[in-house]
């Protein structure tokens, strides 16, 4: 029965809207208030479901952006061309609203402090979103794990949390990398290329300190990613990987 | 009772619902969904045995396998991040086949397939015989892209598609059930689409 608190299952669950960012024109991040939630590893997501009147329904995945030491839970979600469910959270939903979800899913694409370090965070686009949480999650422990972030836009308006990778960057000791890959700004001195082996062998920590990496993004990002720090000599095992595509 | 979105009505695509399962909407395309890089392994140093508790274990080269008597079938696929795709073609030797040079021993009730980079998924045997599951090297008459499993996978199309494991490289028959990679990882051991069987628990 649904709502029943039977063990080891993932049961649907309310949670509120409490708060909408607006992150880029394309990409919003709703802040929820959700009373049953478990607690979740950074890197993990949710099933979101909607419900109509009649019954109909439709779910879609998305990725925690908080750390598990936040009381509250953040998805955040990239508005997409004919998106039913996407489209519903950034034309509808309110403050207010409730939300049914559950979660957290996945046991893979996680980073906990026992994994240890260092590490290389390869964001394309909203893929950004796992790695947030794991880079709040390492603050929140005041880990000294050394951090590299090479995030891939299209444009710097297109950045995800860009004030706070900033912030990251200036004090956390987060070595932040952009590659604009569409739009450079004047005097724009990061890479201005899709990601490739010769950004990654600058970017990506030496072999023999046997970092652990986590790429998150379109397939064809992650796809160029991975293979890439492979043919570097990279060992597959410890190159985690994510692939979204752009179907909901 | 699921509770009712505010403003919700859907897009309603319209679907057999015969043939879309309940939470899964169809896609046109063909999305990735694997954990870690992708192997590309030459044909020439690709094999596929199969081991455990068989009365003859085997392995074959690419040449040898495929050589054995291949079939076409058109099916639909569902994976478990709530994508179907519906009438996709495949190309590949009917796990009967594989299993009848075998000859699974009679305690045999369980398989683990295992793939190039190590992932791992456990299916129960009735869920592979009797016309249920492939090794597939062709998707849409092409050979199998490497992202999506090639040069070869497994296609056991009624299982939510992390049962299919791409780039495949052998199965062992066993006595007793064994979890893989994403059912250690929270997801359901045996996965049925039409039961909604995503997560553990479900």
């Amino acid at each position: 029965m649904e709502g029943a608190a039977l063990p080891g299952r993932l049961n649907w669950q309310a949670a509120t809207v409490i708060d909408l960012i607006d992150e880029t024109p394309r990409v919003r991040s709703i802040v929820l208030e959700c009373p049953q939630w478990p607690g979740h590893r950074a890197g993990q997501h949710v099933d979101i479901r909607l419900t109509a009147d009649d019954g109909y329904q439709a779910q879609r995945s998305y990725s925690i952006a908080n750390a598990p030491e936040e009381a509250q839970l953040m998805l955040t979600v990239e508005r997409l061309e004919d998106g039913e469910v996407s489209s519903y959270l950034f034309d509808e939903l309110r403050r207010g609203d409730a939300l049914e979800l559950r979660g957290p899913i996945g046991g893979y694409f996680v980073w906990t402090k026992e994994m240890g370090g260092p590490l290389l965070l390869v964001a394309g686009g909203s893929g950004i979103v796992p790695l947030r949480s794991i880079l709040r999650h390492r603050a929140a422990l005041h880990s000294a794990v050394p951090v590299r972030l090479l995030y891939s836009a299209r444009a710097l308006d297109d950045v995800v949390y860009r004030d706070e990778l900033q912030r990251i960057a200036d004090g956390e000791g987060v070595d932040v990398r952009y590659t604009l890959t569409r739009q450079q700004p004047p005097g724009w001195t990061g890479y201005d290329r899709r990601i490739d082996a010769l950004m990654l062998r600058e970017v990506a920590w030496p072999i023999d300190a046997r970092p652990m990496t986590y790429i998150c993004g379109p397939t064809s990002f992650v796809e160029a990613a991975a293979s890439a720090l492979v043919a570097l000599g990279h060992d597959g095992p410890r190159i985690k990987t994510e692939r979204f595509g752009p179907t909901g | 009772m699921a509770l009712i979105s505010r403003g919700f009505h859907g897009r309603r695509p319209a679907v057999d619902p015969t043939r879309v399962p309940p939470g899964q909407y169809v896609t046109t395309d063909f999305p990735v969904l694997s954990a870690g890089p992708t192997p590309r392994t030459p044909r020439e140093r690709w094999s596929f045995g199969i081991r455990g508790a068989v009365t003859t274990p085997r392995s074959w080269s690419w040449d040898e396998f495929w050589s054995l008597p291949t079939e076409t079938v058109t099916v639909d696929i569902h994976c478990v991040t709530k994508w179907s795709k519906l009438d996709t073609v495949w190309t590949g030797v009917s796990l009967d086949a594989v299993l009848a040079l075998a000859v699974p021993s009679t305690t045999a009730r369980y398989l683990t397939a295992w793939s190039e980079g190590g992932y791992t998924t456990n299916l129960p045997l009735e869920a592979v015989t009797g016309g249920k599951a492939w090794i597939a090297r062709e998707f849409g008459g092409e050979a199998l892209h490497p992202e999506h499993g090639g040069p070869a996978r497994l296609l056991v199309p009624r299982l939510y598609f992390w049962k299919s494991a791409k780039w495949v490289r052998g199965i062992e028959l066993r006595e007793h059930d064994a979890p893989g990679f994403w059912e250690v990882n929270g997801y359901h051991n045996y996965g049925d689409p039409w039961k909604e069987q995503r997560y553990q628990g479900d």
